[in-house]
């Protein structure tokens, strides 16, 4: 493809590094435009008027918004590199739905864990180590979610490997760990050992740092971060 | 028609937009099927057991594998079923993209506008026809690209983002009557009023799709059901 491919990201947002690293899976150069989410470009508004929000992905200048659906584009688009999801149509349909649990169940509840107190702070806890030992039955003694190589709900479960544990430092709680989730933490040493991943990924300091600093502002103003 | 041998079974409810989806895309491909309808306030084992993480219809259980998530499903139906009638999913990788997009903005914005339209907050009811009203602008634009001066979302057949806005149709008729007030204007959003006709005229889609009246009379057994159990 000699047509232009670039994406607007933010450093620390796992949803564009999800794109990154499915672009870096399949060998695909592309031009990275850091994207200040306090400031808006017009390029980014102007490319996802509706959410506003990264990653957008640029291909020939046609923009494709929401991680899910790049993810499903990139495949689409650079067949035979790499493949992220199976060729078989139930497989297909499961990594689909297990991409979109950690969406919509894992994610958020996580999230919510790390920034809340108190009671709901425990519900939230419940619900996110619930969810978490529901993805883990999906592993089923493979290596990754897409078996012998990362696909994938295995991109989509990188918020899970890499921001959980820097946002479990900063609120001081415990989610994930080696005995309440045995085969989930084997996934998280693998996954992060993959070189094209350790590429990938934010550095812990700079995420902790600023996680810790907006943990401060929340703490100074007593404003709710959701 | 299924194959000899294949078992296909939808679990779900008749009143339902996301379920509305599924059997649409098996009667577009031709798919024989059985209905397992879900009492309504009851969730069955069988749902249980083959949607145990949300427990939620639709449910397409094919040779006794479950697939759940509506979109999905039509998606799964499409890749099974591929020899079968025309594709569902659009061939190109970016109209694939702009159906996946839409879908999912869709199911961010209708569901839970059309729940409050059809309550008893009258204020509530006003800003969520003005969501719904928005929302419709933006699907009218997205129609022109997509259909490319054809008659559906999927070009000359029903596709992907035809059955994703489509099948809220019947709820939005009913919420039109319910409420007083018109959704699909031919004067606010033409292509949408003339494409919501040739939709619901479609053979697969009436197979499925339900009346406005039944649900209307759905929408007040729920109220009144709700308004019996006690205050929470």
């Amino acid at each position: 493809m000699a047509e232009e491919v670039k994406l607007l990201g933010s450093w620390g947002s796992p949803f564009s590094r999800r794109v990154e690293l499915a672009l870096r899976l399949k060998g695909i150069s592309y031009d990275y435009i850091e994207e200040d989410l306090s400031n808006k470009s017009p390029l980014l508004l102007k490319y996802n008027p509706i959410h506003k929000k990264v990653p957008v992905f640029l291909h020939g200048g046609k923009p494709v918004v929401e991680s899910l659906v790049i993810l499903e584009y990139i495949e689409e688009t650079w067949e035979g590199d790499h493949a992220i999801l199976p060729k078989d149509p139930y497989e297909r349909a499961m990594a689909r739905f297990w991409s979109t649990f950690v969406d919509e169940k894992c994610i958020p509840a996580i999230w919510m864990s790390c920034w809340t107190e108190g009671d709901m702070q425990q519900n939230f806890m419940i619900q996110s180590k619930e969810n978490l030992s529901i993805l883990e039955g999906e592993l089923k003694g493979k290596k990754f979610f897409g078996g012998d190589a990362i696909g994938m709900v295995d991109i989509a479960a990188f918020f899970i490997a890499h921001w959980a544990g820097v946002l479990q430092e900063v609120a001081g709680i415990s989610l994930i760990n080696e005995e309440k989730h045995p085969i989930l933490f084997k996934w998280i040493e693998e996954f992060m050992s993959s070189s094209i991943v350790m590429e990938c990924l934010p550095a812990r300091e700079g995420l902790l740092a600023y996680f810790q600093a907006k943990k401060e502002a929340i703490r100074a103003t007593k404003a709710p971060v959701y | 028609m299924a194959a000899a041998g294949e078992e296909v079974k939808l679990v779900g409810g008749w009143a339902s937009p996301f379920v509305v989806r599924v059997g649409i895309a098996l009667h577009l491909k031709g798919v024989g099927y059985e209905f397992l309808q879900e009492e309504f306030g009851k969730k069955s084992e069988l749902l249980l057991k083959s949607n145990p993480v949300y427990k939620k219809i639709p449910v397409l259980i094919h040779n006794g594998k479950p697939i759940c998530e509506s979109m999905i499903i039509v998606e799964y139906v499409d890749e099974v079923w591929a020899s079968a009638g025309p594709s569902i999913l659009p061939a190109d990788p970016y109209d694939r993209a702009m159906g996946r997009f839409w879908a999912a903005y869709i199911d961010d914005k209708f569901p839970s506008s059309i729940r409050t339209i059809r309550g008893l907050n009258e204020e509530a009811k006003a800003e969520a026809a003005e969501q719904v009203a928005t929302a419709l602008q933006l699907l009218e634009d997205a129609f022109a690209k997509c259909s490319k001066g054809k008659g559906f979302f999927g070009g000359e057949t029903i596709g992907y983002l035809d059955i994703a806005l489509g099948s809220y149709l019947g709820w939005i008729k009913a919420v039109e009557k319910m409420a007083g007030f018109k959704a699909l204007d031919e004067a606010k959003t033409p292509m949408l009023a003339g494409w919501a006709e040739r939709f619901c005229s479609d053979d697969a889609v009436k197979e499925v799709m339900p009346e406005a009246d039944k649900l209307i009379e759905f929408a007040k057994k729920i109220q009144a059901i709700m308004n019996a159990a006690p205050a929470r």
